[in-house]
C-alpha cells in the first residue's frame, strides 16, 4: 500500500515536472534566444548561448520606438481602467441603490455585452471610430475598450454594492449626505477589493489587446506594443534573435505585474466566472 | 411622531436627489455602451445587406447576397471547420488535462502553489507574444522542431506551412495558452468542496479514484460547465494567436471565423461582407449563450 502510494506520488511529480517543462520550455528558449547570434540560434536553438550577445537587448532598450510603444500601451490601458471603473461603478451604484421605473430594463440592456464576442461588430466599430474622427488617437482604443468592459464590470460592482449594509446609507442620509456624496465618500472606499479586481482585469485585457488597436491605429506614433512587436517582426524577418529579445522584454512587465497582482487576477478571472 | 409637513419636506429633497443621481450617474454608461457596443452591432446587421467599401453611405442594396456569398465560399467553411476542430480539442483534450492537473495540485501546499503559478503563466501572456514564441519554436530552421529534425538527421520540417498540420499546431498553442485558466477554475471549485465530505467517503472505505469520481467531480460540475462555456466562446473568437503563427495561411487553410472576417472583410474593405460574417458569428454566440443558460438552469435545478 505505502509502496504503491510512493510510486503514485513519484508518477505525479514526474508528470507535473513534464508539464512544467512544456509550459516553461518555449518561454526560456525565447529569453535565451535573445542572447544568441544568428548562427548560434541556427545550430543550437534551445541550449544556453555559446557567447552571450547582449547587443539585441541593448539595441531595443536604447530604441525610442520601443519605449514609445510601451508608453502608448500604458497610457491607453490606464485610461481604459479609469474610465471603466468610474463609469461602471456609477451606473452599478444607481442600480443597487435607487429603484426607478425602467431600472431593470436598463440593467439588462447594459449586461447584453456579456453575451457576444467583441469581434462580431468590429467592422462597424471601425466605421464609427473613423466617422468620429478618432482614428490614430488613443481614444480610438480607450473608448471601445471601456465600453466592452462595462457589462462585466457593472455586474460585478452591482453584486458587491448590493451586499454593502443599507443601514449605512440610512444613517448617512439622516446626516444630510446625498446620493452622489455617499457614492464618493462611502461606497467607493468600501469597495476597493472589487475595484482592484475589475481594474486588474481591464488592465490586462487592454494591455494585451491586439485586434482593436490593429483596426483603429495605423500610425506608428500611436502603436501599442503588440502592434509594434508585429511591425518589428516584419522588419527583421530573418533575425529571430531580435524579435525574441523584444518578446522577452515585454514578458518582464507581464510577469512582474502578474506576481504582484495575482490575487486579483485569479479572483477576477476565475472567481467571477465561478459565481457567474 | 413626525408632523406630516415635515415628512413631506424630507421626502422631496430625497426624490430630487434620486433624480439627480440617476440623471448624472447613469448616462455615461448608457452613452458609451450604446455608441461603441450596441450601435456597431445593429449597424453590422444593416451594413450586411449592402455591397459597401466603407466610404460614403451604403447604397448598393444586395439583400442577403453577402450571406449567400459567405455560405458559398469554401474558405469560409474551412474557417468554420477549424473553429469546430478547435472547440473539440478544447473540450476533449484541454479540459480533461486541466481537470487532471487541478486534481493533482488543488491542495494548498507550497509546491502545489509553485506548479499552479507555472501552469497559469501562459494565460497572462499576450496572445501576440505567445503566438510569436511558438512560431519560433515551430520554425523549421531555428526552433524546437529544427532541433528534433537535426537530431534525427531528416530535412527541416515547417509545420506551420503544412496545409494539413498547421492548424493542429495552432491547437497545441491554444492548449498551452489556456489550460491553466481552466485548471484555475477547477481548483477554485475543488477548494470549496467541504473536506468532511471527502473524509466521510474515505472512512467508508472509498478508494482515491472513487472519491474523485463520486464526490469531487459531481461537486464541481457547475465549474466544469462554466469552463466549457469559456472554451466554446474562446474558440469562436480566436484571432490574436493565428496572426503571428500562420496569418491564416498556407493558402487560407488555418483561418478561424474572426481571422476570416478580418482578412476578407477589413483588409479588402468589404465592409458589407465582413459585417455579414460578423452577424453569423453573433448568431453562433447567442445560440451558445442560450444553451449555456439552459444547462446552467438544469444544474441549479438538480
Amino acid at each position: 500500500m505505502s509502496r504503491s502510494n510512493f510510486l503514485l506520488g513519484l508518477a505525479k511529480v514526474v508528470v507535473l515536472l513534464l508539464c512544467a517543462g512544456f509550459v516553461l520550455g518555449p518561454i526560456i528558449a525565447t529569453v535565451l534566444g535573445g542572447f544568441k547570434s544568428t548562427g548560434d540560434l541556427r545550430t543550437n536553438p534551445l541550449g544556453l548561448p555559446k557567447v552571450r550577445e547582449t547587443q539585441f537587448y541593448l539595441d531595443l532598450i536604447t530604441d525610442p520606438a520601443f519605449w514609445r510603444y510601451m508608453g502608448n500601451s500604458l497610457v491607453i490601458s490606464l485610461a481604459a481602467v479609469g474610465l471603466t471603473l468610474i463609469v461602471a461603478a456609477a451606473a452599478a451604484y444607481v442600480f443597487a441603490q435607487i429603484r426607478f421605473f425602467g431600472s431593470r430594463f436598463l440593467l439588462s440592456y447594459l449586461l447584453l455585452g456579456l453575451v457576444f464576442p467583441f469581434a462580431t461588430a468590429i467592422l462597424p466599430l471601425f466605421i464609427t471610430v473613423r466617422d468620429l474622427g478618432l482614428l490614430d488617437t488613443y481614444w480610438a482604443v480607450i473608448l471601445p475598450q471601456a465600453a466592452f468592459g462595462l457589462s462585466l464590470a457593472i455586474l460585478l460592482f452591482k453584486t458587491f454594492f448590493d451586499q454593502l449594509p443599507r443601514e449605512l446609507f440610512e444613517a448617512a442620509y439622516v446626516e444630510g449626505c446625498g446620493y452622489i456624496r455617499f457614492f464618493w465618500r462611502f461606497t467607493l472606499p468600501l469597495s476597493t477589493p472589487i475595484l482592484a479586481t475589475v481594474g486588474v482585469f481591464v488592465f490586462v485585457q487592454s494591455w494585451n489587446n491586439f485586434l482593436l488597436p490593429l483596426i483603429v491605429l495605423n500610425s506608428r506614433e500611436v502603436f501599442t506594443w503588440p502592434l509594434g512587436m508585429m511591425q518589428f517582426r516584419g522588419e527583421y524577418l530573418t533575425e529571430w534573435n531580435r524579435t525574441l529579445a523584444f518578446i522577452s522584454l515585454t514578458l518582464v512587465p507581464a510577469i512582474v505585474f502578474f506576481l504582484a497582482a495575482q490575487r486579483y487576477i485569479v479572483a477576477g478571472l476565475t472567481g467571477g466566472a465561478v459565481k457567474g | 411622531m413626525t408632523p406630516p409637513d415635515k415628512a413631506a419636506t424630507r421626502r422631496r429633497p430625497r426624490t430630487s436627489g434620486k433624480l439627480r443621481a440617476v440623471a448624472l450617474m447613469l448616462p455615461p454608461a448608457l452613452i458609451l455602451f450604446s455608441l461603441f457596443v450596441i450601435a456597431p452591432l445593429l449597424n453590422a446587421g444593416y451594413y450586411s445587406l449592402f455591397h459597401w467599401n466603407g466610404y460614403g453611405t451604403p447604397q448598393d442594396f444586395v439583400g442577403l447576397r453577402n450571406y449567400e456569398r459567405a455560405f458559398d465560399h469554401s474558405i469560409f467553411w474551412v474557417s468554420v471547420r477549424n473553429t469546430v476542430v478547435l472547440l473539440l480539442v478544447s473540450i476533449f483534450i484541454q479540459m480533461p488535462i486541466a481537470l487532471a492537473l487541478a486534481l493533482a495540485i488543488y491542495r494548498k501546499t507550497p509546491t502545489n502553489a509553485v506548479f499552479r503559478l507555472i501552469f497559469f503563466l501562459p494565460f497572462i501572456l499576450a496572445e501576440i507574444a505567445a503566438g510569436l514564441i511558438w512560431s519560433f519554436v515551430f520554425d523549421g530552421n531555428t526552433g524546437l522542431v529544427a532541433e528534433i529534425t537535426q537530431a534525427l538527421g531528416i530535412p527541416p520540417v515547417f509545420i506551420l506551412s503544412n496545409r494539413d498540420w498547421a492548424f493542429y499546431a495552432i491547437c497545441l498553442v491554444v492548449v498551452w495558452k489556456y489550460f491553466g485558466f481552466h485548471m484555475m477554475i477547477y481548483i477554485a471549485a475543488l477548494q470549496a468542496v467541504p473536506s468532511e465530505l471527502i473524509e466521510a467517503a474515505r472512512i467508508e472505505g472509498a478508494k482515491r479514484w472513487a472519491v474523485i469520481r463520486h464526490v469531487l467531480i459531481p461537486h464541481i460540475r457547475p465549474a466544469i460547465v462554466v469552463s466549457g462555456f469559456f472554451a466554446v466562446i474562446g474558440s469562436l473568437q480566436l484571432f490574436d494567436l493565428v496572426i503571428p503563427l500562420t496569418n491564416g495561411g498556407p493558402s487560407n487553410q488555418t483561418h478561424t471565423i474572426v481571422s476570416y472576417l478580418y482578412t476578407f472583410g477589413l483588409t479588402r474593405l468589404n465592409i458589407g461582407y465582413g459585417s455579414a460574417v460578423g452577424v453569423i458569428l453573433f448568431v453562433a454566440a447567442v445560440i451558445v449563450a442560450v444553451l449555456y443558460q439552459w444547462q446552467l438552469n438544469r444544474e441549479r435545478a438538480k
